[in-house]
């Protein structure tokens, strides 16, 4: 028996007539790094927004842990440990670097309807907050208003942030996006290193930076499932080398973006 | 910070010695308008919500007040308390409605629903309809004669300096934090577990309490409650306080309403001293012209000084003293 943590089962999703993705069933299996690769358009992005909410699925069920969790709000799922993120870099650009971490951190405290309090009660998380900035190499530059920051720096921020809600599951959406090949790096090896007893699922197109980390790959093509299975597998998958390249060759000596 | 320690007691020292000074009923005019002002910047400064029917809950927290205290006989502080709980409840019924919503829909349904409610007031047979409500009375609070302006000066002040401090506080406060995390960035606090919805509730049942505070309090030192609080003009009123004091500021609305106010009741006066020191006869227009000044001054800000009065001088002093100075003032 496989451990699944997130598991969708003929998801599907229409735009008036046009299937973006079509009855998908994808198994996440816990403590993996999984990623959903594949050419523009074939529906990796609305598979995404599913998966987070953003959008209604059209018909099909997806279950966390077992649990239906298709008609919850994305607060909601949110709570129960899938925390997403996003394209473009998701960081509150002129709150400072330990208050954006401190707001990941103040959910699960209870005290975000607290209007009577002073915000100094806050304090008693910096502490959490601070371990989560160093983690990501980012101690130094607590004090720092975001909008400072250099891109890459951001997006470590986001992540620090995320990490703060402790989540099981992370959704990371294109994670390397519009980076230099050195914030690839560093972003590639701290998605390694958070990974270490959560699993993380990731919709991105670099295929180095998803042959170097990822446990299983599943590739889409016109919203359905082309292939599945380890890096190995799925690259020289003729199906896979075509949908991708156009041509019969060796995928890895591309880099999609 | 020095600097804004000895502003407040700067502030506090010309509140307390103003009534000897300027007449009393237009400085509890301006103390409430200051605070409907604040009530607003709440939502727009730091929720990043622009309410586009305000004036509802600042009027229907009059009519309220002045129903139970000139009908029904209330002592005063309840009659207080009456136009609080009308803002929060009517806040409660627009914020059900329109929270869910962003931007230009909010404000589109705030004002239609603050439409229906003028309505209302027009027709309701408590209200008085074109004539208001008159001679709303003080009555006493804790042994006090009320109906001396002097002292009931001292209690405008008191009730506008308490409805100041929640506002600071909602603003310094672990829902403020939220809040501001919200009007950053929304989908991130959603995807951090954030009813956004709820907290955009919770914010505009604090703005609109406040404003029925600051409705209630206008009545009674009035005496009087007419359509014009609850009039859509009145909502528009707020925003142009709020848009020339600073929005997003702390003190800045309460200039704003300084500006305004002063302007709506003191213009025809400079018109007339205007006249009689240039003997110009045509300065006596000024007086009957007051919107179109305030709309001046309104151009004339969003062209010039956009961050409005406290806002830029702030931008000033932050760019002569350096970084160490605070985002807001």
């Amino acid at each position: 028996m496989d451990d699944l943590i997130l598991e969708t089962r003929d998801l599907s999703k229409d735009f008036k007539g046009f299937t973006a993705v079509n009855r998908v069933n994808l198994k996440v299996r816990r403590g993996h790094i999984h990623a959903l690769l594949g050419p523009n358009g074939a529906g990796k992005t609305t598979c995404f927004n599913l998966l987070t909410k953003t959008l209604a699925p059209t018909s099909g069920r997806i279950l966390f842990n077992g649990i239906d969790i298709t008609s919850q709000r994305p607060s909601q799922v949110a709570r129960r440990g899938i925390v997403r993120s996003f394209q473009i870099s998701a960081v509150f650009p002129h709150m400072t670097v330990l208050q954006n971490v401190r707001v990941g951190l103040q959910r699960a405290t209870g005290t975000s309807y607290q209007f009577w309090r002073s915000d100094r009660a806050l304090n008693v998380l910096n502490e959490r907050a601070m371990q989560l900035l160093e983690e990501v190499d980012l101690g130094s530059f607590a004090d720092h208003v975001v909008t400072d920051l250099p891109y890459g720096r951001k997006r470590a921020l986001e992540i620090a942030t995320t990490l703060a809600m402790d989540p099981e599951l992370m959704l990371l959406d294109e994670p390397t996006s519009g980076m230099g090949h050195e914030d690839v790096d560093r972003v590639t090896e701290l998605i390694r290193k958070v990974s270490a007893g959560r699993t993380v699922l990731m919709v991105e197109h670099n295929m180095a930076m998803v042959a170097g980390i990822s446990d299983r790959i599943t590739v889409l093509q016109r919203g359905a499932i082309l292939a599945e299975g380890d890096y190995q597998t799925v690259s020289t998958d003729p199906l896979v080398v075509e949908a991708y390249i156009g041509a019969p060759q060796e995928p890895q000596r591309r880099e999609v973006a | 910070m020095i600097d804004r320690k000895v502003a407040y007691g700067l502030a506090v020292v010309v509140l307390l010695l103003a009534p000897h000074f300027v007449y009393p009923l237009f400085l509890m005019n301006v103390l409430c308008f200051a605070l409907f002002a604040c009530s607003f910047n709440l939502l727009i400064g730091f929720a990043g919500l622009v309410s586009f029917g305000h004036a509802a809950f600042f009027g229907g927290a009059g009519y309220i007040a002045g129903y139970v205290l000139a009908t029904l006989h209330w002592p005063f502080a309840l009659g207080i308390v009456a136009g609080i709980v009308t803002g929060a409840s009517m806040g409660l019924g627009f914020g059900l409605l329109a929270a869910r919503r962003n931007g230009i829909y909010f404000s589109m349904i705030t004002l239609a629903l603050a439409q229906m409610i003028y309505f209302v007031f027009l027709q309701a047979p408590f209200t008085g309809g074109e004539d208001g409500l008159q001679g709303i009375p003080r009555g006493t609070l804790a042994g006090l004669d009320l109906t001396n302006d002097m002292t009931f000066y001292y209690v405008v002040l008191a009730i506008t300096s308490l409805g100041y401090a929640l506002m600071l506080r909602v603003v310094h406060s672990p829902f403020g934090q939220v809040l501001l995390a919200i009007r950053e960035n929304e989908a991130r606090a959603v995807s951090l577990g954030y009813d956004v919805t709820r907290h955009k509730l919770l914010a505009f049942v604090l703005s609109t309490s406040l404003a029925g505070l600051a409705g209630a309090t206008k009545a009674v030192s009035v005496g009087t409650q007419t359509l014009t609080d609850a009039h859509w003009a009145m909502s528009g009123l707020v925003i142009l306080m709020v848009l020339i004091g600073g929005m997003g500021t702390y003190f800045g609305p309460v200039i704003g309403a300084l500006v305004i106010v002063a302007l709506e009741s003191k213009l025809g006066d400079f018109g007339n001293l205007l006249a009689e020191t240039t003997h110009v006869d045509w300065f006596r227009q000024i007086g009957v012209s007051v919107t179109m000044v305030t709309g001046l001054i309104f151009v004339v800000c969003v062209l010039t000084f956009r961050r409005g009065i406290v806002g830029s001088m702030l931008a000033l002093s932050r760019k002569a003293g350096g970084q160490g100075a605070r985002q807001h003032g």
